[in-house]
């Protein structure tokens, strides 16, 4: 098969197009390249939508740890402790054990077990609570004055929320949910390890690198070239977020900027 | 275990789950706890040493060195963990394998990758085909062990050469006033004082490894996580004294709890900690500290 057939074949087979058989015998590079790229499209969906649905629960949950009131800043507090205290891994065999009983109960549940759903829904939730921690240390962090001189201005509850707080809030806590979207797309690698079955054999790239690993008893092929899909998709994400990293801090003098730095305390 | 739980299915209520929860296999998981603990005991000083040398290449004079530090530091940045683990485990082995294949067997001929096969001779292999069953338990252990320090090594790295370049280039001039060596420089003054502003970033990291050793299961040690799917699994009569449904709920929300236990008696340790070593520390804390005795 030559390469071009070979993309055609497997280009969408993490999705249940194409060939059905994956490649058999002697592996080629072509072969590695398209399927482990073809297993991206999971990582990718796994990770943006996590992204977006979670920020919104991690700015809800950010201002309910904040709240003065207990009955909102108790659950916030224990959501946030739950899913930073244990690990991701434990949570996905969690979840999947939980949505499986659930299914005898209702039919409701059936797509719950499957990964795209299931395994969705617990990202959603631990990326909540991560950037939630993180929007909470900013919220933390926003100057006295500014709050001060929105007081001045008379504006107050939502208002001064809109305005002030949360464009505040999201300046500071950019650079660290920078951090937290690319290790995010990280661990949608563990999704198809931790119970969630890769039915079809429709797995994520790090499923593919494996079987690939598995098959030849070659590491030094299939994992390099994963490494070489995230590091593109690590630079993306960097692209993108300091895109708008320079939108939120376009009114600021140039000393006083927010830059992205890279950290490593955030894998789950 | 007990002497009433001869006959279980004449149990009930307490005394039942007494018996259930002392079986062997249930002995097989509180030893993997230890396992556990153990390879944080190992992984944390050896991942601190491996971080250590990496940081201190980071900052060599001489070129090569310090890229490979700058290299060895910056690769674990883009890809996910769960790669290298993957990757190192067989990656390790091989390169084991080879290495004595090179020295026990010189006159053989053929090539070691053949086709999809990676061959060695037999008495490269390791451990080899004879070595009793917890030779082989004790070699996979090892290549987890040797694997998580290499990967959360590089981790380290960076936050300790973070730390290095956080002390206040003041004092290193000062040493260096006082006509030390830039080697006792950054023995005497750097290292003992890199600590305090490395501490942060360390129990971060700490907090990552304990979360991290779930993945153990994925190198094929038997830890917690493969005790937990085995015996929660559904058991049929016919099997075991002990017959009981689908139970995998009950054993990972165990272990979640084991895990939130453990997370946050470590972030109380850690605190205690920090608050003993930013005593009379020119930082923020030490001020804070300072302006609150007085």
């Amino acid at each position: 098969m030559s390469c071009v057939e070979t993309i055609q074949a497997y280009a969408f087979r993490s999705l249940g197009f194409g060939e059905r058989l994956l490649p058999k015998g002697e592996y080629t590079l072509c072969e590695h390249f398209t399927l482990i790229g073809s297993g991206m499209i999971w990582n990718v969906y796994f990770g943006v939508l996590a992204l977006l649905t979670g920020f919104f629960l991690a700015v809800a949950l950010a201002v309910g740890k904040s709240n003065a009131n207990p009955m909102w800043r108790k659950p916030a507090e224990w959501f946030i402790f739950v899913f930073r205290g244990s690990p991701l891994f434990i949570q996905f065999f969690f979840a999947y054990a939980c949505f499986l009983s659930l299914k005898g109960v209702s039919n409701f549940f059936d797509p719950f077990t499957s990964a795209w759903l299931g395994a969705l829904i617990v990202l959603f939730f631990n990326t909540a609570a991560y950037s939630g921690e993180i929007f909470y240390g900013a919220l933390l962090s926003i100057p006295k004055g500014d709050i001060e001189a929105a007081d001045a201005y008379g504006m107050t509850g939502w208002t001064r929320f809109r305005r002030i707080t949360f464009p505040t809030m999201m300046r500071l806590a950019w650079p660290a949910y920078t951090n937290e979207a690319i290790f995010l797309f990280h661990a949608t690698t563990l999704v198809f390890f931790s119970g969630f079955p890769a039915w079809r054999q429709k797995g994520d790239a790090l499923y593919y690198a494996s079987y690939f690993a598995d098959k030849t008893f070659n590491p030094f092929v299939p994992y390099p070239i994963l490494a070489f899909y995230f590091i593109l998709l690590t630079l993306l994400i960097i692209s993108i977020f300091g895109f708008v990293n320079r939108r939120l801090n376009k009114h600021l003098p140039q000393e006083r900027r927010s830059k992205t730095k890279l950290k490593l305390n955030l894998i789950r | 275990m007990f002497s009433y739980c001869t006959d279980p299915s004449t149990l009930e209520g307490l005394s039942w789950l007494s018996c259930y929860l002392t079986t062997g296999k249930h002995m097989n998981l509180y030893i993997s706890v230890f396992v556990v603990l153990v390879l944080l005991a190992i992984t944390a000083p050896v991942a601190l040493l491996f971080g250590f040398g990496a940081a201190s290449a980071a900052r060599s004079k001489f070129l090569p060195l310090r890229w490979f530090g700058m290299g060895y530091t910056s690769i674990v940045r883009g890809v996910p963990d769960i790669a290298f683990f993957l990757f190192f485990v067989i990656a390790l082995d091989q390169a084991f394998e080879w290495m004595r294949h090179k020295v026990k067997c010189p006159d053989w001929d053929q090539p070691i990758r053949q086709g999809i096969d990676f061959v060695v001779c037999d008495a490269a292999k390791l451990p080899l085909s004879t070595a009793p069953q917890w030779v082989h338990e004790t070699y996979g252990f090892f290549l987890a062990v040797l694997t998580f320090s290499i990967v959360f090594g590089a981790f380290a790295a960076n936050v300790l050469y973070g730390a290095m370049r956080a002390v206040p280039r003041a004092q290193i001039e000062t040493a260096e006033a006082y006509g030390m060596t830039s080697r006792q420089a950054f023995w005497r003054i750097l290292v003992p004082q890199m600590w305090v502003y490395a501490l942060p970033g360390l129990s971060n990291l700490w907090m990552v490894l304990i979360k991290a050793t779930p993945l153990l299961f994925l190198l094929g040690v038997e830890d917690i996580v493969y005790w937990a799917r085995e015996l929660g699994g559904t058991k049929t009569a016919r099997f075991t004294d002990y017959p009981h449904p689908n139970w995998h709920v009950w054993y990972f929300a165990a272990l979640l709890v084991f895990y939130l236990c453990f997370t946050k008696v470590s972030e109380v340790a850690l605190d205690r900690i920090m608050k003993r070593l930013t005593k009379g520390q020119a930082t923020a804390g030490g001020e804070a500290q300072r302006k609150a005795a007085a």
